[in-house]
């Protein structure tokens, strides 16, 4: 474990993504190396279609490369089996979409019991943790409501108590704040300043400078390369 | 637990389009319906079959008249065999140690203001012996009763509940217009089959063509025991040779009776029981293919509509056994709704069909075989049918299965 601790939490080595569009080849990402340490808070940019989701999928292990190497907390994602890959994202990644992606017809409290489901863990246990967790995202009145007797802002806040509730090494973000109203987004931006300084490592990607403002580190993308890498406060 | 869990999502999931999800069974339905009505119904059949082999002994044997249909022109005219016939094999047979005739009917009795409908039969003396039923208590009808036509009766236990019967023997009941005295009770051979062998009264042969009007005499049936196993062909030759010659047939004419020895009797059983067994093969074969068909394809329709749940699930960690588990789950609880459906359905089809058929018939029965077999088979359905979406919404790309709209 501690050999783990000294490097970094994501090792990204020579990353292409190459989609084949008809006789067309598309490369989402074209030759990413990248490290993130632990408790890093990241905000990745760059125009619309120039690999940012394709990347956090990548990360997120929804998604394999074409090409390259990735490893996460020391294991080399890319060796590793369907099954692997379902308990990495199970256990070491929460991840929150633009769209929230929550089950409909599905109260608050059973969305952010789902990942503890697929851990195996007792109802009452699992229950128990949804509860607290939505607690934590400021929902601890809204257990019982469906998605859409939520608003954006919370069905977003339900999304992010159901990445938080394993305890992930990893959360990751991709365009949170998008579909949300800018009174809203501070809010839910309030809610991942938090997560970092409790000492997790947040990646979010955004189109706004000022919610990159939040975060240590700008990773600027364009056509799948790394543009600019920086940490925020120095010279732009 | 993810197992529980996934019954939670398949009936939840059931609940939620609860009308399709009724329709899509109705394959399922209408097979286990069928099935079960026709158990129900069979019960019924095997009943009669059985009580045609009821104290046989290697030694017993059964005349009954044929009507023989492939030849036209005998379908109009009506076979006899008469208690004369059972006489002339008495008189001319060797080796017959008893024979009996026997005729049964439906028949209203009354005693006070108690009455009940039981079976009747017309027999004489020889018919305990013959058939290896005894009397419990009192005594059976004699020569003697026979002979003076009294008017005395054997009774089912049964038939003294029915109707009250502080003291049996001695008891003066009313079979049809006819008062009859019991003289004895039979001993209890208790229910087989849904049928109640208790249920019956007996009374003399003639007394009995009183009561069911003359006619009934020419359509007996003659039940014998030979002297021992070894002249039972000899007895049945013998008897297929009187006959013929008594009915006057050709030559080339065939029987228009059968001769029934115990093997036979069991041939005919296993007959029956054979094509029983066919019709509910194809019926459960043809409610397979409709019922399995229409929960693959609602299954299809429901992989396909929830595939962004599918891309949920996987982001969060759910595996490919994970998704098929749960929609192999979905599959077999349709069936099984079904399947409990139809059970409902086959057994108020088999109550009314056991009901509206003339002659008494005993209730519809649905023995607890064929609520296994139905829901096993339902199971089966779900499972096979179910494999091809649940391993297709399975197999979905995390990615792509979000991506959908
Ligand atoms: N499934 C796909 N098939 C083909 N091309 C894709 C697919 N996903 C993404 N792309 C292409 O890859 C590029 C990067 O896409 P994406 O990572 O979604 O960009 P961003 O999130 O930065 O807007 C785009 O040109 C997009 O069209
Ligand atoms: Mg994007």
């Amino acid at each position: 474990m501690d050999a783990d601790l000294s490097s970094p939490l994501i090792e990204l080595r020579g990353i292409r993504k190459t989609y084949v569009m008809g006789s067309q080849l598309v490369h989402a990402l074209d030759g990413v190396d990248l490290d993130i340490g632990r408790g890093e808070y990241v905000a990745i940019m760059g125009a619309s279609g120039s690999g940012k989701s394709t990347l956090m999928n990548l990360l997120g292990c929804l998604d394999t490369p074409t090409e390259g190497h990735y490893s996460l907390n020391g294991v080399q994602v890319e060796e590793l089996n369907d099954e692997e890959l379902a308990r990495i994202r199970n256990r070491e990644i929460g991840f929150v979409f633009q769209t929230f992606n929550l089950l409909s017809r599905t109260t608050a409290l059973r969305n952010v019991e789902l990942p503890l489901i697929y851990r195996g863990m007792p109802r009452r246990e699992r229950l128990e943790r949804a509860r607290a967790t939505l607690e934590r995202v400021g929902l601890g009145d809204r257990v019982d409501h469906q998605p859409n007797e939520l608003s954006g802002g919370q069905r977003q806040r339900v999304a992010i108590a159901r990445a938080l509730v394993t305890d992930p090494s990893l959360v990751l973000a991709d365009e949170p704040t998008g579909n949300l109203d800018s009174a809203t987004s501070v809010e839910i931006m309030e809610l991942f300043d938090a997560l970092h300084e409790q000492g997790n490592t947040v990646l979010l990607v955004t189109h706004e400078p000022d919610i990159a403002e939040h975060a240590e580190r700008r990773i600027v993308l364009r056509d799948g390369q790394v543009l600019r890498d920086e940490r925020n406060g120095e010279a732009a | 637990m993810i197992f529980l869990e996934n019954f939670r999502i398949a009936f939840a999931a059931l609940r939620a389009n609860l009308m399709r999800s009724i329709l899509t069974t109705l394959g399922i339905i209408c097979g286990v319906a069928a099935v079960i009505a026709v158990v129900s119904v069979v019960q019924g059949l095997q009943y009669m079959i059985t009580s045609q082999l009821q104290g046989v002994g290697s030694t017993f044997i059964i005349v009954q008249a044929r009507q023989n249909f492939s030849q036209p022109g005998m379908v109009t005219k009506q076979v006899k065999l008469t208690w004369e016939d059972g006489q002339a094999i008495q008189q001319h047979v060797r080796n017959v140690a008893m024979i009996t005739p026997q005729v049964i009917g439906i028949q209203e009795i009354k005693h006070g203001d108690r009455q009940h409908r039981t079976y009747l039969f017309g027999v004489n003396s020889d018919w305990p012996d013959v058939n290896d039923f005894a009397v419990e208590h009192g005594r059976f009808f004699t020569q003697l009763d026979l002979d003076r036509r009294n008017k005395v009766a054997v009774v089912g236990t049964t038939v003294i509940e029915e109707l009250d019967l502080e003291e049996p023997i001695g008891s003066e009941i009313y079979v049809g217009k006819t008062p009859v005295t019991i003289v004895g009770v039979m001993e209890e051979k208790g229910r087989s089959l849904g049928f109640d062998s208790d249920d019956l009264v007996f009374i003399p042969f003639e007394t009995a063509l009183g009561v069911f009007g003359r006619r009934a005499g020419d359509q007996v049936e003659l039940r014998l025991q030979a002297t021992d196993g070894e002249s039972v062909d000899q007895v049945k030759d013998d008897i297929t040779r009187l006959l013929r010659d008594r009915h006057r047939l050709e030559e080339e004419a065939p029987d228009d009776f059968n001769v029934l020895v115990q093997d036979e009797l069991l041939d005919v059983y296993t007959q029956i029981l054979g094509m029983v067994t066919a019709v509910i093969g194809a019926v459960v074969g043809i409610a397979l293919l409709v019922g399995g068909i229409g929960i693959m394809n609602i299954m299809l329709v429901s992989v396909t509509e929830r595939t962004r749940e599918i891309g949920i699930r996987k982001s969060v960690g759910a595996r490919r056994t994970d998704i098929l588990v749960q929609f192999l789950i979905e599959a077999v609880a349709l069936s099984l709704v079904g399947g409990v459906i139809g059970l409902l359905l086959g057994w108020g089809f088999g109550a009314l069909v056991t009901a509206l058929i003339p002659f008494d018939f005993p209730p519809a029965y649905v023995p607890l075989w064929a609520i296994g077999l139905s829901f096993g088979f339902c199971t089966l359905v779900g499972v096979g049918f179910g494999i091809y979406p649940a391993s297709k919404a399975a197999a979905l790309d995390p990615i792509e299965a979000l991506r959908y709209e």
